[in-house]
């Protein structure tokens, strides 16, 4: 007897028993077994450990005591480049519209013009933002748009050598080395001199194999710096300078653009994306216009129809895998488009002022909590530089185990460094948004003094 | 449309700012800032809500039309995973929690959704393990390279070569290259698939191993799958299955017994994840037993008191391949649809999906010629008998769009002259097929009958055909106040 086709609508497909018989009798056969003809028999598997579906009521209330087995209405300090910014209720209505999220990538420019628009009007903002000329439509997320970075520096310069400051972001720097294993190319980790990039280990460094030097801005530590001396210094001995920005904070920190930088990244998860466990994220890139043919990811540019009509598609497609396969910039296909919509989002709504104000407050409040906390009895600040809305501090204990103790208070406190950097198991890093307030600061330097004691 | 900046007048804003309630004001020296604010939009909330609006309205999309858009299963995304996915115990909790000490407890849910996903997957595939670390398909991909590089060097293999069929994805070969390997094409046979005789030919010591599609771009199930398995495992080889066209034999098959070693699947295709305008993706990697030691880091671990944890401690891995556990936000829909399908109702994907391609095929195939009067979940049909009457199989697509169709996937895969590739998914109806078919016919009589106006499609979009070589020449990407085009209609 042949299987005939699965009768309960239980997977959204939208043919009822009665059709599947008709569809199969046109095709001239009994049941759908025979469509698998093709599939030898020993590979058609019969056992399926998996459980029996749900209902649409019984998942949401399987997900629900998921969701809710985890941390609410903790009050967190913890960032190290991830943060817990204020999302305006209209970033999540608009991408939430169905058009936007169930749309494919742009191939069909003329019945994708929504997102094509958006991306252009995003790579706008990201370019105004880093003053930089040009801009991607997205990447993955920062770490995966650093490591793209260092290799279109790989391919503009032809050189090998890579020298990166230890103040960026450890987890990225992890990730370059994952990627490097099987490429030939080498890195060299520059120490850094009072939470700053040491000028003088750079120097040292700087020779005619160097293809880029990587900083970050602010950095790790939430140090702020002025890095125009050291991106001058690598363009003197023919390397690249990249920077890897948080960018939010760019609504008041020197751009990278100003600073002469070739190539920025960043991570854009700060515009309007939830922390959300880890991702969905947004990697970025922005560039000079020099560089574009060697940029990965899509670009939109503006174009016209045949009757002169403003349009936009995706240009400069040569670059790319579906055309040049394994000699394409990247094998990046698509990246995070929607991601990228919610960051535009969140960049409109808080428009020119508002982003000035919302990171004036972040540095406003990390202000007061470093005034706070290092007011605490053996508690001290790690370096002496400018910081934006996060810094270092060195707890006369084990840093690690003080944030552990102040979980039971409700607080996410920071982050141990010593989790990445060796030698800095007394150091925490504590991190401010626009969220926190003066009595959740309070609070918690009252809670870090009392677990001191 | 005007752009968002060309709506913004000076002074008018949306989002008011919360109060300050820290004394005191940040203290960072002027040459450490930005010396003029960015000029992002000035413009009220109500603007900011219709423009995107009335963006979204230009885009075709699956809630609004038919979208069989071939190897990109743009199927139905269950509104249910979606909202569950925004839940705030979800969406609120920071990555760096579960690595604080005693964190665990802070995520255990979080923990727990990932884990049971991982052991899903397995099970569907019959890999023994998992990692939902990569961010998308084509991650998926270059983190199952790396992980055969990795696999070599430890066995102190010396590999150079990954074979890939010239029916491939693009984003094969590319991560193949980014994993440090060369390319070796392998051609197909007439008939569409991986021709055995000719790969043998190629295979030898350094053959790191091969990556497949199966079915393959044709929507064809490559039969001597085992066979070629058994020809790259005799050299040490290592076999990839690129899951992008798993919506074919979900429930059914498993690429495990197939003799592959290692694959990646596509949640945004397979399992219903919506694809966002082109993202976020995931593209979670399943391997056999003997390459666990080199699956990234961390790994989530279940502990003997029941409660889950990440583990470091793998001194093989190959790593970190994203930042934190993968694009969580979507691994979320993947579980929720997983669940709501269940053993039985992913089979019935596969079922539906292969049925719903075939009625198709059958239907068009004596006005397209097709590479097989079967297929799998997707078919690709030729409009090459149209081209002596000028018309290309982009006219075609840029005619259903006319039809309130999108188009199928266009002069791909690159073995098919005039190539359209066809979609359909399980959960579209059969008036819905019907319809597209009936608009196809028409669309190849208009093809001979006047040329003319499939050239001039599509006509009921807000732009017409748009001119891809002034965009690529003048490379106006970021808008500088001025168009490049000062006399354009608005």
């Amino acid at each position: 007897m042949v299987a005939t086709i699965m009768t309960q609508n239980m997977a959204f497909q939208a043919n009822s028993p009665a059709d599947d018989q008709a569809m199969l009798a046109t095709l001239g056969l009994a049941g759908i077994d025979e469509l698998f003809a093709a599939i030898p028999p020993d590979m058609q598997t019969s056992a399926f450990h998996l459980p029996a579906g749900l209902s649409e009521m019984e998942m949401t209330r399987r997900l629900a005591e998921l969701a809710d087995a985890n941390a609410r209405n903790l009050v967190n300090f913890c960032g190290g480049g991830f943060y817990d910014h204020f999302i305006p209720a209209a970033v999540d209505a608009l991408a939430g519209r169905a058009e936007f999220y169930t749309a494919y990538t742009p191939y069909q420019p003329e019945v994708a013009q929504g997102t094509l628009q958006a991306i252009y009007e995003f790579q706008t903002a990201m370019t105004r933002l880093t003053e930089m000329e040009v801009a991607n439509a997205s990447l993955y997320d920062g770490g995966t748009a650093l490591f793209e970075a260092t290799m279109m520096a790989f391919r503009i310069t032809r050189r090998r050598r890579v020298l990166i400051d230890e103040g960026v972001n450890p987890i990225y720097r992890t990730m370059l080395k994952c990627y490097s294993a099987n490429l030939a190319f080498e890195f060299v980790e520059i120490p850094l001199r009072d939470g700053l990039a040491d000028r003088a280990a750079f120097q040292a460094q700087l020779n005619r194999d160097v293809a880029v030097v990587i900083v970050q801005n602010p950095n790790f530590f939430g140090c702020l710096d002025d890095l125009s001396d050291l991106i001058a210094e690598a363009h003197r001995s023919g390397a690249l300078g990249i920077v890897s920005v948080y960018p939010l904070a760019l609504g008041i920190v020197k751009t990278p653009g100003a600073m002469g930088a070739d190539i920025v990244t960043g991570e854009g998860q700060s515009l309007g994306l939830p922390l959300s466990f880890g991702g969905a994220y947004l990697g970025f890139m922005t560039t000079r216009k020099l560089y574009v043919h060697k940029m990965p990811g899509r670009l939109v540019g503006a174009t016209q129809d045949a009757q002169g009509r403003r349009g936009f598609v995706l240009t400069l497609q040569a670059r790319e895998q579906h055309i040049r396969r394994e000699k394409a910039t990247s094998n990046i296909c698509t990246a995070e488009s929607l991601c990228a919509l919610r960051a535009l989002i969140y960049l409109s709504l808080m428009g020119k002022t508002g982003l000035v104000e919302v990171a004036e407050l972040c540095a406003a409040n990390a202000s007061y909590g470093w005034q706070k906390l290092t007011a605490i009895p053996g508690v001290k600040p790690v370096f002496h530089a400018n910081f934006f809305n996060e810094f270092a501090l060195s707890v006369p204990a084990n840093a690690a185990d003080v944030i552990s103790a102040l979980i039971d208070k409700g607080i996410a406190a920071g982050f141990p460094a010593g989790r990445y950097y060796r030698g800095m198991e007394s150091v925490m890093l504590v991190a401010f948004t626009e969220k926190r307030t003066k009595e959740e600061i309070d609070y918690l330097a009252a809670a870090l003094e009392a677990a001191l004691c | 449309m005007k752009l968002i900046y060309e709506k913004s007048v000076a002074g008018r804003r949306a989002v008011r700012s919360p109060r300050r309630t820290v004394p005191g004001r940040e203290l960072i020296q002027k040459r450490l800032l930005r010396t003029q604010p960015a000029e992002l939009p000035e413009v009220p909330e109500i603007e900011v809500v219709r423009h995107f609006t009335n963006l979204s309205r230009l885009n075709f999309s699956v809630d609004t039309q038919f979208y069989p858009l071939g190897s990109c299963t743009m199927k139905y995304n269950p509104k249910a995973c979606e909202v569950v996915a925004q839940h705030p115990g979800f969406v609120g909790i920071h990555p760096l929690w579960p690595q604080l000490r005693g964190g665990g407890q802070l995520t255990q849910g979080a923990l727990r959704l990932l884990y049971e996903t991982e052991r899903l997957l397995a099970e569907l595939t019959g890999m023994a393990e998992f990692t939902l670390q990569p961010l998308a398909g084509a991650h998926g991909e270059l983190t199952g390279a790396m992980l055969i590089a990795a696999y070599h060097r430890d066995r102190g293999n010396a590999k150079k070569h990954i074979m890939i069929p010239d029916s491939a994805h693009g984003t094969n070969p590319a991560s193949a290259a980014l994993a440090g390997f060369q390319v070796v094409v392998a051609p197909s046979t007439a008939q569409g698939t991986v021709d055995v005789k000719k790969l043998k030919g190629f295979i030898n010591a350094e053959t790191a191993g091969m990556m497949m599609t199966n079915p393959n771009t044709l929507g064809l199930f490559e039969p001597d799958v085992r066979r070629i398995a058994d020809l790259i495992h005799a050299v040490d080889g290592l076999m990839y299955y690129d899951g992008a066209n798993f919506n074919a034999i979900m429930g059914r098959c498993k690429p495990a017994e197939m003799g592959f070693d290692v694959c990646h699947l596509n949640p945004h295709k397979s399992f219903a994840a919506p694809h966002g305008g082109g993202g976020p993706g995931t593209g979670p990697v399943g391997v056999v037993e003997r390459l666990r030691p080199f699956l990234p880091i961390s790994r989530v671990v279940k502990t003997r008191d029941g409660t889950y944890s990440l583990d470091y401690d793998y001194p093989k891995s190959i790593g970190y391949v994203a930042p934190f556990y993968g694009n969580f936000s979507v691994l979320v829909r993947t579980y929720a649809y997983l669940l709501l399908l269940g053993r039985e109702g992913l089979r019935a994907v596969s079922d539906h999906a292969v049925l719903n391609a075939n009625y198709v095929l059958n239907k068009l195939k004596d006005i397209f010629p097709a590479v097989s009067d079967h297929c799998m979940h997707e078919c690709v049909l030729s409009a090459k008998s149209l081209v002596a009457g000028g018309v290309r199989a982009m006219d075609i697509a840029k005619g259903l769009i006319d039809r309130g169709f999108h188009p199928p996937t266009v002069y791909f895969p690159l073995i098919v002259p005039e190539a359209m590739m066809i979609e359909p998914t399980e959960t579209e109806t059969r008036e819905t097929l019907d319809a597209f078919i009936q608009a196809m016919r028409d669309l190849a009589q208009t093809a001979r009958a006047n040329p003319a106006a499939l050239h001039a499609a599509p006509v009921t979009t807000t732009v017409g055909r748009l001119d891809e070589v002034a965009a690529a020449r003048n490379m106006d990407l970021a808008f500088e106040g001025k168009f490049l085009h000062p006399n354009g209609v608005l």
